[in-house]
């Protein structure tokens, strides 16, 4: 919360935001599938000032010996802020917050990848956030399942993320680090665009009934722009030169 | 026979009604949707996704190529690049009179040794269970163990194992064929050896390009003039 600056204007009176985007504009987004060459498979990408790179190993043995499960692979994902990622040196040792949030990325990929086909295996995914800027939960979320895909891990459907939000009264879509800091709500939705299912959502503020559904709605929107993004980067990888 | 050939990514919708779903597809509904990338395929009365990438799953009858890890004084254990290690029981190899006092297992198969192996028995509840008890199975003697990866395995047998037989008719080497991407070539002459290990790499690596084939063949024919 600190470093606020109070004479930020989050929305002026044209309705353009504080960097310069509409209500509906999410920012910049690229995406890049493959890249590490010892991973199974992976991921890299550019949400606005977010720098983020995911890797996946798996299905493969799982050590500990007794966190497998025969019945079912398990998931098991790490998310980590790099030390330079943010203004201040970020302790490496994996905080309260990043725990949580490896917690909530696991959760929202679970719906979509068929575990269930690997017995007695584990799916590793390791995100590093190298650059972060408000909303990076989603944004790893996004390459995490692009990198699944990369990786041939059989998948019922791909999970698209994006945040929500409200900003002086009006309800936005892509909430950058001022307006998540200064706003007033901060909604993270992940979405399957194929089957038409949420598989994450976390409110943070305030929200009446009908800005909440406006919320829900805005940001489902939001998840299929990205979704075409994810579809982009795995045909830029597997089928380049070939067309469709 | 495969009309409609199509570029998918999991989640996208291939075709729907009444299709049998086959390798890397799942029933949504109505709808018949893919759950890898790769090259999608509808037969008659069934829908399959070709993957293009992703490890090597057991299958039943599959041909693998194993190196063995180790073993204990029933069974051998081998590698055989998938998340799960193959499964070798000592009677498949001495026979039904095994005994574990007479017979010692190192004596047939060494840690480090590489076989031919066929998929026996697989299912979810244990390891896949491998044999070497059929012609043209067993221990490895010579050749070079080339690895690619498993999704390129059909591309380098090729149609109706065109590919591959241009490549042993053009070096004279005998090229075996695991479905888990390990590739064994053996050779009487350095050169074929060496240009048939080629020709695998550059199925591995460039098994996209559609004139594949032209590819390989000119390479294999350079080789020979010059």
């Amino acid at each position: 919360m600190g470093g606020r600056d109070a004479t930020m204007v989050l929305l002026d009176e044209n309705g353009i935001r504080c960097d310069g985007r509409k209500v509906d504009e999410p920012r910049r987004i690229m995406i890049k599938a493959g890249g590490l060459k010892n991973a199974d498979g992976s991921a890299y990408i550019e949400f606005g000032d977010n720098k983020i790179l995911v890797g996946v190993f798996g299905p493969r043995d799982v050590h500990p010996k007794h966190m497998s499960n025969t019945d079912t692979g398990i998931l098991r994902v790490r998310y980590h802020m790099e030390p330079f990622s943010v203004g201040e040196r970020k302790n490496p040792a994996p905080s309260r917050r990043e725990i949580e949030i490896s917690k909530v990325i696991k959760e929202a990929l679970e719906p979509a990848v068929m575990l269930e086909k690997f017995p007695r295996t584990a799916v590793d995914v390791f995100i590093e956030i190298l650059q972060a800027d408000g909303g990076t939960r989603c944004a790893a979320l996004t390459a995490a399942s692009v990198a699944l895909a990369d990786a041939g891990i059989p998948m019922r459907d791909m999970v698209a993320a994006i945040a929500a939000g409200k900003v002086a009264d009006t309800v936005i879509l892509d909430v950058n680090n001022e307006e998540d800091q200064a706003g007033q709500a901060d909604m993270p939705i992940g979405y399957m665009p194929g089957l038409k299912k949420i598989t994450l959502l976390q409110l943070d503020g305030v929200l009446t009934p009908e800005e909440y559904k406006k919320c829900v709605d805005v940001g489902v929107k939001g998840c299929e722009l990205v979704y075409e993004l994810q579809k982009k980067a795995l045909h830029d990888k597997y089928f380049g030169n070939r067309g469709d | 026979m495969a009309d409609k050939r199509k570029y998918v990514i999991p989640g996208d919708v291939i075709t729907s009604g009444p299709f049998r779903p086959e390798q890397n597809v799942v029933l949504e509904g109505n709808n018949i949707v893919a759950t890898a990338v790769g090259i999608s395929e509808i037969y008659e009365d069934s829908v399959k996704v070709i993957p293009l990438t992703g490890k090597y799953i057991p299958k039943i009858n599959d041909l693998v190529i194993g190196k063995v890890i180790s073993h204990t004084s029933l069974s051998w254990e081998l590698d055989v690049n998938s998340c799960y290690v193959g499964f070798l029981p000592a009677q498949d190899v001495f026979g039904r009179d095994f005994s574990t006092h007479a017979d010692e297992l190192s004596s047939k198969l060494k840690t480090g040794d590489l076989v031919a192996a066929r998929i026996a028995n697989f299912d979810r509840t244990r390891d896949p269970l491998v044999t070497i008890s059929d012609r043209d199975l067993g221990k490895i003697d010579d050749g070079v163990l080339v690895k690619i990866s498993p999704s390129k395995v059909p591309r380098l047998i090729g149609k109706k194992g065109s590919m591959i037989q241009m490549i042993e008719m053009a070096t004279n080497a005998a090229v075996t064929i695991g479905q888990n991407g390990w590739v064994v070539i053996s050779c009487e002459t350095e050169e074929g050896l060496s240009k048939a290990k080629r020709a695998v790499e550059m199925v591995n690596e460039k098994a996209h390009i559609a004139n594949l084939t032209d590819l390989i063949k000119d390479m294999l024919d350079g080789k020979d003039e010059s």
